[in-house]
């Protein structure tokens, strides 16, 4: 216990830096995520295509191999970015990815038939997109993106092997000192299991929230949809 | 219904008009001429700091480099195939244990589960590397890796397969019951063999998702392409192509294998529409 009180503030900061990371990267990740998800179903050719590719990449790189490629390799082509952001930016580009596919996949489950009645009363690709596909395709994005969070929470922890302190690396860091091992692994563990399970509650609140007529459980086979992707 | 991607095209504009084309075919300039400078500027910034230096990339065409990431690359699929093999049907039971109509089997599925899925492999990774020595349990560099693997897999994959036999039509439940099948036998016989061919799309994402987990071998210095990788580049200094190589590798891999599941996928829903 003694571990604990003579190193907390170097915990907390540890804890921070992890709440950190995976709040800016998973903002950012849904943010570029719903960019390249408009560019994929846009009518533009390239857009598409390099959108397309883009997926294909950050969904297949493992983010160990993308975090050490951005950490140590950007310095050496003269880009020099604090390791701090070097985790969100390897977060963000990999999270993106699986927001894009969850993105597009919910915009599929929107009949046709709807997004016909808001063209033919004159919205354009965008309006169409804004008041009618959109936040129906929401609906079926919920789980798929509290996935996504899940994803960033554990991706995170990765950050450690780039040298960003957050609790992984703290724990680790005071494991070596101290040899208390089990009491720094249920910390670090416990940190983990209230991000994601905190960020599953919100997601399962949300989809409640959303939910038209209580119709709030996704089918199984809804569950299968590969196209929506899981993420490593 | 065509394939996924005109379907969401379909949803959202109509066939342009001349108006639209002129429109679409100017953006597409547009949005090329940005694509090429994105890349262009990328280019420009490896060739300023002597990145493209044709010296650096030709040692990856000597045989010893090669294979020496060949080595890797051996490694890290031996891992990967060993925890799926493992792994997959552990999944499955856990699936059983969660559906099971005893309490303390589903509690104990459901904690298994959630937690693996809610924490970080690394952390699973260090476990094994730093606190188990500590009550003199230790394993070989290649189970630190491998156990670590399974028993994240495991708790993912149990969810791919719960949704595969909630998946199964209720009717094949009733007809089993019909003709008097018992529980046991009705989902041996009927649910099982339908609900792991709809999976199988899904758990070759699994394997993706395993190959990718593989990569922690650098953490415990386990003989896999990362850490070969990061070997290699204690010796040639050469560190964003050495990286760089080890990344396309495994983006191709992955690649085939998310192709493998999409193609598989087609067919079961095409199957699932035909019936």
């Amino acid at each position: 216990m003694d571990a604990i009180r003579e190193n907390l503030p170097l915990l907390l900061q540890g804890i921070g830096t992890t709440v950190a990371l995976t709040v800016l990267g998973y903002a950012f990740a849904l943010l570029l995520g719903t960019v390249l998800a408009v560019a994929r179903v846009s009518p533009i050719p390239p857009l598409r295509g390099a959108a397309t590719v883009y997926v294909e990449i950050f969904r297949n790189i493992p983010l160990l191999s993308l975090l050490i490629l951005i950490a140590f390799g950007l310095p050496d082509v003269g880009l020099l970015l604090p390791y701090f952001w070097c985790g969100v930016l390897g977060l963000t580009l990999s999270s993106a990815a699986f927001v894009c596919e969850n993105v597009r996949s919910g915009i599929n489950t929107v009949p046709v038939g709807h997004a016909e009645a808001a063209r033919s009363i004159g919205l354009g690709f965008f309006g169409t997109l804004r008041f009618v596909v959109l936040p129906q395709a929401f609906r079926s994005m919920v789980q798929p993106l509290v996935n996504v969070f899940i994803g960033t929470v554990i991706g995170s922890a990765l950050c450690s092997a780039i040298a960003v302190q957050e609790v992984t690396w703290v724990t680790q860091t005071l494991n070596i000192r101290y040899a208390q091992a089990v009491l720094m692994f249920m910390i670090a563990g416990a940190v983990y299991l209230i991000l994601s399970l905190g960020g599953a509650a919100l997601g399962g609140a949300i989809e409640r929230a959303v939910a038209p007529g209580g119709r709030n459980r996704s089918s199984g086979r809804a569950a299968l949809d590969v196209t929506a992707g899981a993420q490593a | 219904m065509s394939t996924t991607s005109s379907t969401a095209t379909q949803v959202l504009f109509d066939a342009p008009g001349p108006k639209g084309r002129r429109r679409i075919l100017l953006l597409s300039v547009l949005s090329v001429v940005l694509i090429v400078a994105l890349l262009a500027g990328a280019l420009w910034q490896f060739h300023a700091n002597g990145q493209l230096d044709p010296n650096k990339w030709v040692v990856y065409l000597r045989a010893d480099y090669l294979a020496f990431l060949g080595r890797g690359l051996w490694g890290t699929l031996k891992v990967t195939a060993l925890a799926a093999v493992i792994a997959f049907p552990f999944g499955l039971l856990l699936a059983l244990a969660r559906l099971s109509r005893f309490l303390l089997l589903r509690s104990v599925a459901v904690t298994w589960i959630e937690f693996f899925r809610g924490i970080p492999m690394l952390l699973v990774v260090y476990a094994f590397l730093l606190a188990l020595p500590a009550f003199g349990v230790t394993f070989p560099r290649f189970w630190m890796l491998v156990i670590p693997m399974i028993l994240v897999s495991s708790a993912t994959t149990a969810e791919v397969f719960r949704a595969g036999i909630r998946a199964v039509d209720i009717g094949q439940h009733e007809a089993a019951d019909a003709i008097g099948l018992s529980r046991r036998d009705a989902l041996i016989h009927v649910v099982l063999p339908q609900a792991v061919r709809l999976v199988l799309p899904s758990l070759i994402l699994a394997l993706v998702t395993l190959l990718k987990d593989s990569t922690l071998g650098y953490v415990v210095s386990y003989n896999e392409l990362q850490f070969q990788g990061k070997t290699l580049v204690s010796i040639t200094r050469y560190l964003v192509q050495t990286y760089l190589v080890v990344s396309v590798i495994y983006i191709v891999i992955n690649l085939l294998l998310t192709r493998i599941a999409l193609a598989l996928d087609v067919r079961m829903k095409e199957r699932a529409v035909a019936s």
